[in-house]
Formats: C-alpha cells, sequence, structure tokens
C-alpha cells in the first residue's frame, strides 16, 4: 500500500508541476497576478507531494519490504539502519527521486523568499522551475519508477553495494545534487531574465546569493566524495579524472566562473550576456554530467546501472532545455549587453581572465572525458585517456589562474594605480617566492621547479588573501572594517590556497611502498617504521573481516596503531579493502591489505601522504568563504532563510 | 547577432555527437553466434545429485531457458525472484547451468533463496559455459523444441526485457505448432 | 564577447599545448589475439582484456609476483605483474591491464583494473571476447592462426 501511495504522490506532483510550469509563464505574459501567483502554490504543493513519495520509499526500506523491486535490489535485512536509509539514494531510481525533491526544495525557497522580486519576475522563475520539473518527473515515472513491485516479494534482499555502505558516501550525494540542483535556480533567473528582457545590477545581486549558495554545497559534494574514494576505494588516491567526478567538477569550474561575472555584473554592469551564458551552462553541465553518468555512454568505474532508453530520454530532456536557452539566448541576449569601458589595469581586467581561464579548464576537462567517444566514432580504436594527461591539461590554464589571483584581489573597479598595487603586494610577493623556494628544503629536504611554482603559488594566494581582513583587525575603532562579502571572498581564496599547498605536497612527496609482510615483519618507509604484528578474524554485523594489526614507529617511538581490513561481505560475496588510516594535520599514514600470497604473507601497501588533509580543508575553508558571503547585510535576509532550506533539504534527504 | 548565435550551434554539434554516440548502442548488447543455430550439446552432473546428469537430452522437445548462474554473481541475486516468478506460474520450464562455482554454495544458495530450476547442471569448470559462450553470468538462453537457440539475454533478466524480448518470441513460436 | 573571443585562443592554445601530452597519454586498447598476431603498438603502453584463465594464476609463495593468462576466448596471453591486487581481480572474471609487451610474449602489467561492480564488465572486454566467440564457430579462420580454440 506505501509504494503505490508512493507513486500516486508522484502523480500527483507532476500534474502540480505542469501548472507551475505553465500558468506562471502565461500569467507573466498577460500580466494576470492570479495566474502569476499560482506559481506559490504549486511550487508547496509540490515540494510536500514529492516529499511524501521520498517519505514512502524511506519507509519501504526501513521496512524491509522486499516487494519492492527497487529495496529488494539494494538493501537487506541484517543492513544497519543507517545504510537503509541511505540505500534509498544508493542507485539510479532513488537517487533521481532526491534529485526532483532537492530541486522542489529549492523552487519553493525560490517562491517563499522571493518576496522582495518583482512579480512578474518570480513567477517567470518559477514557471522555468516548474518547467523542469515535470521534464524530470517523467522521467522518473516514465522510466525510473522506484516502486515498482516485485511479485511474489522477495525472502531477503540483495543487500546494498559494500562500497556504499560508509557514511561518507551516505551524504555524498545529497550535498552534490542540492549543488547540481542548485544551478537551476542561476538558470531559471537568467532565463526569466532573457523572457522580460530586463537585466539590470539588481538582476545580478538576486542571483549571486542563490548561486554562491549551490557553489558551496557542488564544493562540499565533491570534496567528501573524493575524501571517500581516498579511504574506501582502498588505494589512496584523491582525485582519478573518472568520466562521472569530471562530470561534477566541469560545473563547479563554471559555476565558480559564474560567481565572479556575477560580481562585476551586479557592480559595474558589465559582462551581462557572459553572465547569463555561464549560467545557462553551468545548469547544461550538471545536466550533461546527468546524462554522462546514466546513459552508459562512458565507461567509468561509477557506471550506474545503464539502460539505452534512460539515455535517450535524459539527452531529448537536455537538448531540449539547453537548445531552448540558447535560441533565447541569440534572440535577447544582444539587446542587453552596454558598453562600459574600464581601463586595463582593472579589477574587471582580472575577474575577465579569471573566466577565460576556468572556461579553458572547463572546456579542456570536456575535452579529455568525451575524447574516447570522438576517437571510437571516428573508428580511431578504444583508447582510454589517463590521469597523466589532465594534470598536464589542467595545469595550463590553473597555473596563471592561482597567479592572477592574488593581483586580482587588491585591484580596484575601474582601474588601478600600479604604484599602490606594488606598495601593498611587493612582500607577500617576496615572501611567497622565497618560501616556496625555503619551506619545502626545509621541511621535506628537497626542491625543483614545479614544486617552487606550486608551493609559492599557493602561499602568495593565502598571503594575499590575508591582508583585507588582517587589516580590518588593525583599525577596528568604529571604521566600517570589512564587509562579509569581501571577508567571504577572502576567506574562500585562502581555502583555495590551502588545497593548492596540498595538492603540490602530495604529489611531490607522496612515498608509496607495496611489500610482502608475514607477522613480525617490519618496514621502513620515510622516517617512519611500520610492523606487522598479527592478523587475525573480525566479525562485523553482514560481513566477516581478516584484519592486520600495524604498529607505526617513527625513528622506534611508539606512534599508532592502525588496522586495515580485508572484508567479505555474507550476501554479495564481494571482497572489499577498507585502509587502515593515521592521519594528522600535516600528514597520513596509511596502510591497505592487499592479497594473501601464501605462507602467512600478505601484500600490503603503506603510503606517506604529506599535507593531504590540506586538499579536503582547503575545499571546506572554501565553502565557509562562500557561506560568509551570502551572509552579507545585503542580502541577509534572504541568506538565513536559504541556509534554512538547505538544511531541510539534507535533513528529510 | 551572430557570435550570439554561436554557443547554440556548438551545443547542437555536440548533442547530434551524442545521439550518434549512444546510437552506436549498449556495447554489451552483443549478437550470439549461436542464435538460430542449435544449441551445443552438454550433459553435466546434476547440482543435486552427483549420480545423475542432466543435459541436452531434457532439453528436447519442448521451449526451455537455459539460465547461467553461480552464486558469486551479483545479477544473479537480482534475477532470482522474476525467476521464482516464472516458475510459479509455470510460464516455461527453466534448466540452469550453476556455473564456475561450488557445490556446497551453490546447494545453500536453492535452499535459502527458493530453487526456480527443473534441474541445474554443476559446471564448476566453466567447461560447458565455454561451450555456450558465456562470458559473464547470468545469461539466460530461449532455446525452441527442436534445440534451435532463440534469443540469449546478457545480465539480470527483468519483467521489461522479458516482456520486450521473450515473450514475442515464445509467442512466435506457439502460434507455429 | 571580448570574453569569448579569448576564450577561444586559450582553448585553442591550451589544445595545441596539450596534443602531445594527449598522444603520449593515449592508450589503446588491443585484442589478445592481435598482440599474439603481432599487431600492437610497438614501444609504448597499451590496453589489453579478457578473461583471467582458470587455474592459471602462478604466484611463488609469500612473493608479490604473480603470473597468470588472459584470454579472449581464441588466445592465451601470459601477464606478468607485481603489486597488489584489486578487490575483484579473480580468475574466471574479466580483467583490464595496461603495460606493454616484454621478452617472451609476456605481457608486463603495470597496473590491473577491475570494476566497482563484480557483474561489470568493460565494454572493451566484452565486445572483445564476443568477437572471438563467433570466431569460434570456424575452426580454421585466418588471423592468428596459432591461436588453438579452447
Amino acid at each position: 500500500m506505501i509504494p503505490e501511495i508512493g507513486q500516486f504522490a508522484l502523480i500527483l506532483a507532476l500534474s502540480l508541476a505542469i501548472c507551475q510550469g505553465v500558468l506562471p509563464l502565461v500569467g507573466a505574459h498577460r500580466n494576470d497576478a492570479a495566474m502569476m501567483q499560482v506559481g506559490n502554490t504549486a511550487a508547496l504543493g509540490q515540494f510536500l507531494f514529492v516529499a511524501v513519495a521520498f517519505g514512502c520509499l524511506t519507509w519501504s526500506f526501513l521496512s524491509d519490504d522486499f516487494s519492492v523491486l527497487y529495496v529488494a535490489n539494494h538493501s537487506q535485512l541484517a543492513l544497519p539502519t543507517v545504510y537503509k536509509v541511505s540505500a534509498v539514494w544508493s542507485a539510479h531510481e532513488g537517487s533521481l527521486l532526491m534529485w526532483i525533491l532537492i530541486l522542489c526544495a529549492w523552487t519553493l525557497a525560490v517562491s517563499r523568499y522571493s518576496s522582495e522580486l518583482p512579480q512578474e519576475f518570480s513567477a517567470r522563475v518559477l514557471g522555468v522551475l516548474g518547467l523542469l520539473s515535470v521534464g524530470f518527473l517523467l522521467f522518473a515515472l516514465l522510466t525510473s519508477n522506484p516502486f515498482d513491485r516485485l511479485s511474489p516479494p522477495a525472502a531477503d534482499g540483495a543487500d546494498l553495494n559494500p562500497l556504499l555502505q560508509d557514511p561518507g558516501l551516505a551524504i555524498h550525494p545529497p550535498l552534490l545534487y542540492i549543488g547540481y540542483v542548485g544551478f537551476s535556480v542561476a538558470f531559471a533567473f537568467a532565463i526569466a531574465a532573457m523572457l522580460s528582457g530586463n537585466l539590470d545590477q539588481k538582476w545580478a545581486k538576486w542571483t549571486r546569493p542563490w548561486t554562491t549558495m549551490a557553489w558551496l554545497f557542488l564544493t562540499l559534494g565533491i570534496m567528501l566524495g573524493s575524501w571517500w574514494a581516498y579511504y574506501e576505494l582502498g588505494w589512496g588516491g584523491w582525485w582519478f579524472w573518472d568520466p562521472v567526478e569530471n562530470a561534477s567538477f566541469m560545473p563547479w569550474l563554471i559555476g565558480t566562473a559564474l560567481i565572479h561575472s556575477l560580481a562585476v555584473t551586479e557592480k559595474r554592469g558589465l559582462f551581462k550576456s557572459w553572465t547569463l551564458l555561464l549560467a545557462i551552462t553551468a545548469f547544461s553541465l550538471s545536466l550533461l554530467g546527468t546524462f554522462l553518468v546514466r546513459s552508459g555512454i562512458i565507461v567509468s568505474v561509477h557506471a550506474f546501472a545503464t539502460d539505452p532508453t534512460r539515455g535517450f530520454f535524459i539527452l531529448a530532456f537536455l537538448g531540449v532545455v539547453i537548445v531552448a536557452a540558447l535560441a533565447l539566448y541569440a534572440w535577447r541576449a544582444p539587446s542587453l549587453d552596454s558598453d562600459v569601458g574600464f581601463g586595463l589595469l582593472s579589477r574587471e581586467t582580472f575577474l575577465l581572465l579569471n573566466n577565460v581561464l576556468l572556461v579553458v579548464a572547463a572546456t579542456l576537462v570536456l575535452m579529455g572525458t568525451l575524447a574516447p567517444l570522438i576517437i571510437e566514432l571516428l573508428n580511431g580504436g578504444k583508447i582510454s585517456i589517463g590521469p597523466p594527461w589532465f594534470e598536464v591539461a589542467f595545469l595550463v590554464p590553473m597555473i596563471p589562474l592561482v597567479l592572477l589571483l592574488g593581483l586580482g584581489m587588491h585591484t580596484a573597479w575601474r582601474t588601478q594605480d600600479a604604484r599602490s598595487w606594488v606598495a601593498v603586494l611587493r612582500i607577500p610577493a617576496i615572501a611567497a617566492v622565497l618560501l616556496g623556494v625555503v619551506l619545502p628544503l626545509m621541511f621535506y629536504g628537497r626542491t625543483g621547479l614545479m614544486l617552487a611554482v606550486g608551493f609559492g603559488a599557493g602561499l602568495w594566494i593565502i598571503l594575499s588573501s590575508l591582508i583585507q581582513p588582517l587589516r580590518s583587525l588593525r583599525r577596528k575603532k568604529g571604521s566600517a572594517g570589512i564587509t562579509r562579502s569581501a571577508l567571504g571572498m577572502s576567506v574562500a581564496h585562502l581555502g583555495m590556497g590551502l588545497f593548492v599547498l596540498g595538492v603540490t605536497v602530495v604529489s611531490a612527496f607522496n612515498i608509496e611502498s607495496d611489500r610482502a609482510l608475514t607477522p613480525g615483519d617490519t618496514i621502513e618507509v620515510g622516517h617512519f617504521e611500520f610492523e606487522m604484528r598479527e592478523l587475525r578474524n573480525v566479525e562485523g554485523p553482514n560481513y566477516s573481516a581478516i584484519e592486520a594489526v600495524v604498529e607505526i614507529r617513527r625513528d622506534g617511538e611508539y606512534l599508532a596503531t592502525v588496522r586495515p581490513q580485508k572484508r567479505q561481505y555474507l550476501v554479495q560475496k564481494n571482497w572489499m579493502t577498507e585502509a587502515g588510516i593515521y592521519a594528522t594535520w600535516n600528514r597520513d599514514l596509511f596502510v591497505a591489505l592487499g592479497d594473501q600470497l601464501g605462507n602467512g604473507a600478505w601484500s600490503v601497501r603503506v603510503q606517506y601522504k604529506p599535507m593531504i588533509r590540506f586538499i579536503w580543508f582547503g575545499a571546506i575553508i572554501m565553502a565557509l568563504g562562500g557561506l560568509i558571503a551570502v551572509s552579507d547585510r545585503r542580502y541577509r535576509l534572504k541568506a538565513q532563510e536559504k541556509s534554512k532550506v538547505g538544511r531541510a533539504a539534507v535533513e528529510s534527504a | 547577432m551572430s557570435r550570439y548565435l554561436l554557443p547554440l550551434v556548438a551545443v547542437i554539434g555536440l548533442i547530434l555527437f551524442l545521439v550518434v554516440g549512444l546510437k552506436r548502442g549498449d556495447p554489451r548488447a552483443l549478437p550470439s553466434p549461436y542464435i538460430g543455430k542449435p544449441a551445443p550439446e552438454f550433459e553435466l552432473p546434476k547440482l543435486k545429485d552427483p549420480e545423475q546428469t542432466v543435459g541436452s537430452k531434457d532439453l528436447s522437445g519442448q521451449l526451455a531457458l537455459v539460465n547461467v548462474w553461480a552464486t558469486w554473481c551479483v545479477g544473479c541475486r537480482a534475477e532470482h525472484p522474476f525467476l521464482l516468478e516464472l516458475e510459479a506460474n509455470d510460464t516455461i520450464p527453466i534448466y540452469g547451468i550453476n556455473w564456475r562455482d561450488t557445490r556446497p554454495e551453490a546447494l545453500r544458495w536453492i535452499q535459502q533463496l527458493g530453487d526456480p530450476y527443473v534441474a541445474s547442471g554443476f559446471d564448476g569448470s566453466g567447461r560447458v559455459g565455454i561451450d555456450w559462450g558465456v562470458y559473464g553470468a547470468p545469461e539466460t538462453f530461449l532455446v525452441s523444441a527442436d534445440g534451435i537457440v532463440l534469443h540469449k539475454h546478457l545480465g539480470p533478466l527483468d519483467r521489461a526485457s522479458w516482456e520486450s524480448d521473450f515473450l514475442p518470441l515464445i509467442n512466435g513460436e506457439g502460434s507455429m505448432q | 564577447m571580448l570574453a569569448v573571443g579569448l576564450a577561444v585562443v586559450g582553448v585553442a592554445i591550451a589544445a595545441t599545448f596539450t596534443l602531445r601530452a594527449f598522444q603520449d597519454n593515449m592508450m589503446f586498447f588491443v585484442d589478445i589475439s592481435d598482440v599474439i598476431a603481432g599487431d600492437y603498438p610497438k614501444q609504448r603502453n597499451f590496453r589489453i582484456g579478457g578473461l583471467v584463465v582458470d587455474g592459471s594464476i602462478e604466484r611463488q609463495q609469500g612473493s608479490m609476483d604473480l603470473r597468470f593468462r588472459v584470454t579472449d576466448m581464441n588466445c592465451e596471453l601470459p601477464v606478468s605483474y607485481t603489486g597488489v591486487l584489486p578487490d575483484l581481480f579473480r580468475e574466471g572474471q574479466g580483467v583490464v591491464a595496461h603495460g606493454r609487451l616484454g621478452d617472451e610474449g609476456v605481457f608486463v602489467a603495470d597496473k590491473i583494473l577491475a570494476k566497482h561492480d563484480e557483474n561489470y564488465m568493460a565494454p572493451e572486454v566484452a565486445e572483445s571476447l564476443a568477437k572471438h566467440v563467433e570466431g569460434k564457430t570456424q575452426p580454421l579462420r585466418d588471423g592468428p592462426g596459432e591461436c588453438v580454440t579452447l
């Protein structure tokens, strides 16, 4: 009964989505206030019905209702309760339902907190969001119904893929989707502006906090995914340039460009058509990512269970959305651009360069992701493109980007006096260059060109981000001090600097060693000794495992004991590696069990990962910067409400 | 104006390209060389009783499914409820080939999850699997009364593929007789 | 619009810049039968894939050196590898290996890949197998003649 209620709720949500997609748009066109008002009501109703559907699916998981096919395939009686909940979004059907729920939550947030927007404008925004929702609800109901029944019911389920039985992965998809879907708001704002033919600086002010909010969730989502891959896939890498990772990274790059371009549009009324294009592109890339992941068109280790019908559906939907948006763009954007000049040495120039470099970076990632497909279709054989290519290609736009970043932050709008610029930045620049060479030599005993560039660039960003906040601290007496907006920018850039430092150091000084060990053996990696004390059997709730007890010493002095495991899950019978990690702020020591080699020996991978935590910590700081920026007084009211909705979405998910 | 059209043109190009990519079809939907040809002869010891055998002789004279399964295979577990349903409704006799497996695990599987098979042959070495051109479990073959392979399904069998791929063939066979 | 122009120029520069790197990092997938027939990229790494032949995994007790054979249902290729294996590596299952052909016709793998999902076979492996399963119906076919059907 419960699953049928869920399905019925979805159908009702679809009919409300149609109302929300059609009536407000027509109303805005005819200037009919009553019709425009429908959007708000429909958005609320739609959210409630989708929440009911989501609740029904969650209930089916919690009550072990194996008469629901999706539950039977992704759960099991002995599965811990937490994972029964996260299993809801562990595969295609359920994660699509969550995607829809999040879209409805964003829509509701826009409808609730758009009172300061002109009614016509907010009606158009809700209409566009409603149309997007119609597409996704149709997709769910026609090709991916999570409530399909299984008769006769299974006695027990097939269990959740053990890789997904992990707290990191339980919250990674919700955060990622909040980010992905959040770009639909910027997209809807862009479409609404083009429909009304009116784009002013106020528009940019309205759009900015929504975009920053979506961006910060996407940042956190990607960061969690990277962290999960690091400890759960077992082999200590933190980014693999896998198509699925790229699918989430491209919208992030474009979203980052959008945040910066919106700043120019708000402050100076410039780059209008460019900002519109970025807003369309950020969301289009989110859709493209969904397509790549769920259609099976590209080979990836993450692949969802794929199905060509689904592929065609998303492709058709994506085609309609993007082509319509860009056609509107081609028609309306030319009349929106304004010609205001700016000096060569001005913040506008730097933000323009920022945008160009970020777009280049995203284009390169897209090229690398699609290249195997292109070459195969041209009958060039089956190729794969390895991470080394991405690493080289990505550095080309990234090095200038991080170097220019420090300059751009301290450049004024319109035009900048070169002399005062040098005065401010002289010290951080010299410090970054010197310390970039000296510090690696001091702490890690080696330096090199790329290392000095990376380390120096990281320090350069950190130091130049600190200038403004430090100054405002010093001049406390009554003066205005730093705005939240500027502070947010400084903090986000600081996070970027920490990230760059982490990436540089871990790629330069990472030590990896695969050895055969029997209990009693010791190996040395760097200054550290790893002794395998014993191997023993351990039983978990739904797995049994072999656990190694490894003692870590530094120069003979005891540091820690880690317990890497090799687990066999009882239902699916597959083996999983659980790494043993001893982490401090400046390094990780990572031990993973490989294979049984006979004679009581196991292959063991031991890694020393200096400063790897800076990568994720930096990303969290970046997101924190975004949060500070949206709390700026200019949009304070809206900001509070939105974070509330964001939280509500996470909780209900 | 034209420069504002540029993104539209680029995106239409990209979408057309993706359509072609998708049309290429699922690379895993492979034609089997045996379709329309006689099914390979086989004879295997029965899973439940190694003294007896099951093989081509049992298949002949009836339309039947041959399902390749193993306890280590996740897809097999996914399709198992559907096989049980086919069996419960007396839709069609199903013969199993228990492929590259161990006998105790396979017996436990059947005991715990139910046995949809008329009989399963035990193919621990995978030899018969090779004759049948199996390259991953689960796979399901539809074999006609005169021993011709009518269809081969890769991956877990579900209702959608049953209705779209198997039923028309089964109905076609029925009307021919 | 200046931005669009700059972006196009930027992409062009970056693309040229990275084209060389692109060629070096492109790894071709080669059928095992083609490897046996001598048709593979010499002097550089490539990928092979197929099923790990049952009973072919040999390892010296207590050592990380490993040897096994991979089949495309037509030919078998011996592979050597030293290191930690992915969780889903096992006899009778699909596998993809990166590396190059060493002396005496042994493929020296520097990387072994298996997928997250046990049931999921890399499409290029499935395709390669399908080709040769088809070939099997004609016992004496052209091409790598020395490979005996299994």
